[in-house]
């Protein structure tokens, strides 16, 4: 199953890399990793989606929590959360595909970020499914560039990962 | 070198090279820390990791950049893997040089991760005495481990002065290992321990680093429960007490794995269920629900689920829960107890350890029973890894913590010798064995050399049967006898180069000899003996639990597969 693990780590060189180690090191799926800085510039936030069976994610969070630069975990996937990832595409538009790829931006609420004679870079924000969908609406042929952010999440109301 | 002093470290095994220079100018004026010099830094490494074991105080070891640290690692994996607290001081290019291929530089933060509890770059000395204080408190509390602590050479540059002060405290957000058991789990665990009519106690290293042996055995005497250790757990109970059923595991006792596969609560105390021990996860004690009791939560229902899992200290959780069972008036089941006895006394009559006697051919076995009786079981006895290791931990029964050293996790030959010159440094006046393999011991040979410039008396037991004996033995059952690379041919006469390194070198051919040898060797107290042991190169390890079977399904003699062959 799908796993949402927010975790607040030290903003130190090499945190990223103990994490990213003890996914290549135990064989663990990551499906996505966002990691940026948070409010606090001595913490890092970091989203990771990964998936398995229910003991394997038992160990993944517990082998997490063992790495020192880990400060707080949690995983998310079972509490009412709001997830959205930001997903840049460069695609190639000629003619009336101008019009017909600026009418399915529209529908899936994407802006156009960018135009040239013959390319717009189109931003689109959602969960994973839309921008697959969004990605399934193109001309595939016309597509140059995806870009996506992984997964960020964050828990509804008091619930949440602070320090 | 203050901080070193004002931490309490005695010791620093270490090898000198151009990063690291300037701490060694420092330690030349200087004599409140001793360093140990050694001959390669895998050496300096497993050094620190014997005296660590037998002292429960963490070793420290101090190597340059690149090679040094490289050397380093298998030192540092062993200790790894046997959650052994250890402090690994490398020299790093000065920090203006990092990342320019720069001579004798290897990112060495980036090589040991997967390796460490813990590692630190220090890339500004005023964070130096604070790091290194962080990382003495990682590797030391919660389940230990090696932290290593990269400094470039620019950073112990003599002319940056800045005032020192010994941090007496340290305080990290982001570790915080729980010490104290649940209150509401060690009760369930107590009603359910209570309620067993085929207990079993299952206890590994975790109780000997935490010094929790008396606790165990209040605990196991109390309830009159049988018990076994693992390899690493050896001593924890004493080997010689009747509630002792044998070590566990692929070449444990038949009745240790029988008693394992039909208990009913499982009782796993500072154990971690590994593969060797466990054998085919779906046949794992079928019968059985579990207590275990671990400092680190990753370690639980890692392999095997279990029942009741209570994370904390094994040393507070056995004291509470001692304290527990002698507040109440309950006790187990006596006539169930009596009749699992009865049980195991049969699996123990199979008498799964005995061998063929011989008048022409030395059997390993038999000299580690003679050692046991020459140093009257009190020795500390370090081994290398392979069919020596086990027979060592078969016929040597030890009845104390920390006199059993070896690599079981990592299984890392060539550690046994330079362990036992770690241990003998820690207690100059007790005696050392170093049981080995001669596949093992030229490993690390050289750190003869170290033990003659330190005139460390150990006693090397050499069970030479020119061949890597574990591999052949499994090349015989798994690969219809190719003996493929398992024999070495061109090996030195050892006695010879013993002596050559200004040691005692013996040859002991004659079963009639060996006593006679081992009491001539532990008389010489003041000399490193190193006896070559020309043993039977047929001998296998039983009793052995095959790949892919349960704990009830071990081969119990070369008899009784040869008929199963048949």
């Amino acid at each position: 199953m799908r796993h949402i693990i927010s975790m607040l780590l030290e903003n130190e060189p090499g945190a990223l890399s103990r994490v990213a180690g003890l996914f290549s090191a135990r064989a663990y799926n990551i499906e996505s990793l966002s990691v940026a800085p948070t409010e606090d510039a001595s913490a890092s936030r970091m989203t990771l989606v990964t998936s398995g069976s229910d003991e394997i994610i038992e160990q993944i969070t517990k082998q997490l929590h063992k790495l020192i630069d880990v400060v707080k975990l949690l995983d998310i996937t079972g509490d009412a959360h709001v997830e959205r990832e930001i997903m840049l595409v460069k695609v190639r538009v000629a003619g009336s595909a101008r019009e017909e790829v600026k009418r399915i931006a529209d529908i899936f609420r994407g802006r156009i970020l960018d135009v040239t004679q013959s390319t717009y870079i189109i931003e689109v924000t959602g969960d994973g499914a839309k921008l697959d969908a969004f990605i399934g609406a193109l001309d595939h042929k016309s597509i140059l560039e995806v870009v996506r952010s992984g997964a960020l999440a964050i828990v509804r109301g008091e619930r949440g990962l602070r320090l | 070198m203050q901080f070193l002093k004002d931490e309490g470290v005695e010791y620093i095994f270490g090898y000198p090279g151009g990063a690291v220079l300037h701490i060694y100018d420092e330690i030349y004026s200087q004599d409140d820390v001793k360093h140990i010099l050694v001959r390669h830094e895998q050496g300096a490494t497993h050094m620190a990791d014997g005296y660590a074991r037998a002292t429960g105080k963490p070793g420290v070891v101090l190597v340059t950049s690149g090679p040094g640290a490289t050397n380093a690692v298998t030192g540092i994996a062993t200790a790894h893997m046997d959650s052994v607290p250890m402090v690994v001081i490398t020299g790093q290019v000065p920090t203006h040089a990092i990342g320019s291929d720069a001579f004798q530089e290897v990112d060495c933060v980036g090589i040991t991760r997967p390796c460490v509890k813990h590692n630190f770059l220090v890339k500004d000395v005023h964070d130096l005495a604070e790091t290194l204080k962080k990382a003495f408190y990682v590797a030391t509390t919660g389940r230990p481990g090696p932290v290593v602590v990269d400094i470039p050479k620019d950073v112990t540059a003599p002319n940056v002065r800045i005032p020192y002060e010994y941090p007496a405290s340290v305080t990290m957000r982001s570790y915080n290992p729980v010490v104290r058991g649940h209150p509401r789990q060690m009760k369930k665990a107590l009603d359910l321990i209570l309620s067993a009519k085929r207990p079993m106690i299952y206890t590994g290293g975790g109780v000997v680093l935490d010094n929790a042996s008396d606790e165990l055995v209040r605990f196991t005497r109390t309830l009159g429960y049988p018990i076994t250790n693992t390899l690493m757990g050896l001593g924890a109970y004493p080997g010689t007490d009747p509630q002792f059923v044998g070590m566990l595991g692929m070449h444990g006792t038949y009745e240790a794995n029988m008693a394992m596969h039909n208990c009913d609560v499982l009782i796993g105390i500072g154990a971690r269920f590994d593969d060797r021990v466990v054998g085919e996860v779906s046949k794992f004690c079928p019968h059985a629900r579990i207590v275990h009791i671990d400092i680190d939560p990753a370690s639980i229902s890692k392999t095997v689920k279990v029942q009741v899992p209570i994370v904390g200290s094994v040393l507070n959780v056995l004291r509470e829960i001692n304290g527990m069972l002698e507040g109440t008036n309950r006790r187990p089941d006596a006539q169930a107890l009596s009749e699992w006895w009865d049980r195991i006394n049969r699996w123990k009559s199979v008498d799964c350890l005995s061998y063929d006697h011989s008048d022409t051919l030395i059997k390993p076995q038999s000299v580690l029973q003679k050692l046991h009786e020459v140093t009257g079981g009190d020795a500390y006895v370090t081994s290398d890894v392979g069919q020596h290791q086990m027979w060592a931990a078969q016929f040597y029964p030890f009845d104390k913590p920390r006199r059993w050293i070896n690599s079981g996790g990592l299984g890392t030959m060539g550690f046994g010798l330079p362990a036992a010159l770690g241990v003998q440094l820690a207690y100059p006046d007790a005696q050392v064995a170093c049981v080995t393999g001669e596949g093992s011991i030229i490993m690390c040979i050289q750190e003869l050399s170290t033990a003659k410039q330190y005139d460390l008396p150990i006693k090397v037991i050499n069970l030479n049967n020119r061949y890597l004996g574990m591999v052949r033995q499994w090349q015989e059952f798994m690969y219809e006898n190719r003996e493929s690379h398992s024999y070495l041919d061109s090996l030195p006469d050892f006695a010879a180069l013993a002596e050559s390194f200004g040691h005692v070198g013996m040859k002991i051919e004659n079963p009639g000899d060996v006593d006679g040898a081992l009491r001539e060797a532990f008389a010489m107290k003041d000399r490193l003996v190193f006896m070559d042991f020309i043993t039977d190169p047929a001998e296998n390890v039983y009793p052995m639990m095959m790949a892919g079977k349960g704990q009830n399904e071990m081969v119990l003699s070369a008899h009784s597969r040869q008929r199963e062959l048949a």
